[in-house]
């Protein structure tokens, strides 16, 4: 797995890219927890979010969830084909199942997200679904 | 999860086979092994395995037995002949009129001693409350009423393929004798070797059984099952599929549609009252429900979106003169496997139930629009048999 993802607690990713914009996605293990996904809402471009605050919603046949900013910034692009083909979310969830991208407000937010492995022992320690 | 939770004999096989186990009524229960759209869609087109154990099973016999159920229930039982099965409400009278239930009772072979003996299937979030009410109202003598719950196990067989797979594990009198039962209708037989009471009923708008073994055996009439019908598409089902087909179906569920001071009637379960000449708790408040013209009445609602409406969501009405007003509230909804779309039953007022009525659904921050439809939203193909 890249190293250079981080992780929210609630389950989101976070990668740096060039440009001063981050990438936002879903992780593999709550796409596999949420199944049979049917709906999604993205936020407009040019929203302005905070980290902690709930940006848009995916819908599985079960239940409502919403899908967290990890860091503050602005919305700068979202994947708009994502919602028409949700299965990509769990096919390539940390490539072509990206979600939006974020200009982050202040880079140090970053530091107080999990790494990879502090995030494999979060949901490690998690009963399944 | 707390450790307090019930388990079913068949809870060892979900947790090796994935089952997501959630806390159901205080039952620990798979709500799906890995998709609940794909179980969905296995029991339409071939068959689901449900384990639901988790249901009240209560036996009454004795000499007084059947007069004393039909002082009790809403449907008539002093003349139900064995094997027969009927859908039931139970109520209660103390201050209010309530509905404490809705419920199978089957009339099952007498007893050696040539009294009718007979069972009831009761939700498994209604079990302890039925038990209570019905141990208050038990008589001095004549009759005798057991809650089974514990050493027996229930499991559903649903989907065109369902009889079919069960019978090919009985003796070919059994099977003949369980493929010409009809509907709502019962059986002794022996599956997989074991001695099972076999019903032609079930939760999810397909043919099927439901059979009711021995807690000790249940693991192994299950794996016969399962063995027998996974070649055949069979696949096993949690209870998220069973709620996702029963919607479909357009079927209530207790505690969403029907609940305590729902009337019967509005709901469509008018079927489930017999009136006449019958004094079963509340009868005459219920007799006089039966021709209400106002109050809200249940409703099928299908949208254009995937979004889903839930248990809650608001619903108005738009019309020219007075603007926007709620007309009712969402009972249960859910993405409908089988239709692609949205779907919602729902209580509505009776101006707004008029089947192509569009309204309008608060769902979150948004408002989707849907249509009332008929009930149900999936009704099966009927077989030539």
């Amino acid at each position: 797995m890249a190293v250079d993802l981080k992780f929210a607690k609630t389950h989101e990713w976070i990668r740096p890219e060039s440009g001063g914009v981050a990438t936002v996605g879903i992780s593999a293990y709550a796409v596999e927890a949420l199944t049979d996904l049917v709906f999604m809402q993205l936020p407009a471009v040019g929203k302005r979010v905070k980290a902690g605050e709930s940006f848009g919603e995916i819908e599985s046949v079960k239940a409502v969830s919403d899908i967290y900013a990890p860091v503050s910034g602005e919305i700068v692009e979202v994947n708009a084909s994502l919602p028409g083909q949700l299965e990509t979310l769990g096919k390539d969830p940390y490539g072509n199942g990206w979600v939006v991208r974020i200009r982050p407000d202040n880079p140090k937010e970053f530091e107080s997200l999990l790494d990879q492995s502090a995030y494999d022992g979060l949901i490690g320690s998690q009963p399944h679904g | 999860m707390t450790s307090e939770l019930l388990t079913t004999p068949l809870c060892g096989w979900h947790e090796t086979h994935g089952g997501r186990m959630v806390d159901f009524a205080g039952w620990k229960m798979p709500v799906q092994y890995a998709s609940i759209v794909e179980e969905h869609l296995a029991t339409r087109r071939a068959a689901g395995l449900f384990d639901v154990s988790h249901m009240g099973r209560l036996t009454v016999d004795g000499p007084g037995s059947l007069a004393w159920l039909e002082s009790l229930l809403t449907r008539r039982v002093a003349d139900i002949e064995v094997g027969q099965v009927r859908y039931t409400l139970v109520t209660s009278d103390g201050g209010t009129v309530a509905v404490l239930d809705d419920a199978l009772v089957a009339r099952e072979p007498d007893a050696p001693d040539g009294s009718p003996r007979m069972g009831l299937v009761v939700n498994a979030s209604n079990r302890e409350r039925v038990v209570e009410w019905l141990t208050q109202k038990l008589p001095a003598s004549g009759v005798q009423f057991v809650d089974c719950t514990a050493g027996t196990a229930m499991m559903a067989v649903q989907g065109p393929l369902a009889i079919e797979i069960v019978c090919g594990l009985c003796a070919a009198q059994d099977a003949d004798r369980i493929q010409r039962i009809g509907g709502y209708r019962a059986t002794a037989a022996c599956v997989a070797g074991h001695p099972a009471a076999v019903s032609r009923t079930g939760y999810t708008g397909e043919d099927g059984l439901e059979i009711v073994v021995a807690a000790a055996v249940a693991s192994q009439v299950w794996e016969g099952i399962y063995a027998a019908g996974k070649p055949r598409g069979l696949v096993a089902c949690g209870l998220g599929s069973r709620d996702t087909l029963r919607l479909e179906a357009g079927m209530p569920l207790y505690g969403h549609e029907l609940r305590e001071d729902t009337d019967p009637f509005a709901i469509g379960l008018g079927l489930a009252m017999n009136l006449d000449g019958r004094s079963f708790p509340g009868a005459q408040a219920f007799a006089a429900m039966q021709n209400r013209l106002s109050g809200r009445v249940r409703v099928g609602l299908e949208f254009e979106s995937k979004r889903t409406a839930r248990e809650g969501s608001a619903i108005v009405m738009h019309s020219g003169h007075s603007g926007a007003r709620q007309v009712g509230i969402v009972t249960s909804g859910s993405f409908a496997p089988s239709l692609g779309r949205a779907v919602a039953m729902a209580m509505v007022d009776r101006d707004a139930a008029t089947p192509g009525t569009l309204l309008d659904v608060q769902v979150r921050d948004s408002q989707q629009a849907a249509r009332v439809v008929p009930l149900p939203f999936y009704r099966r193909k009927k077989q030539a048999s």
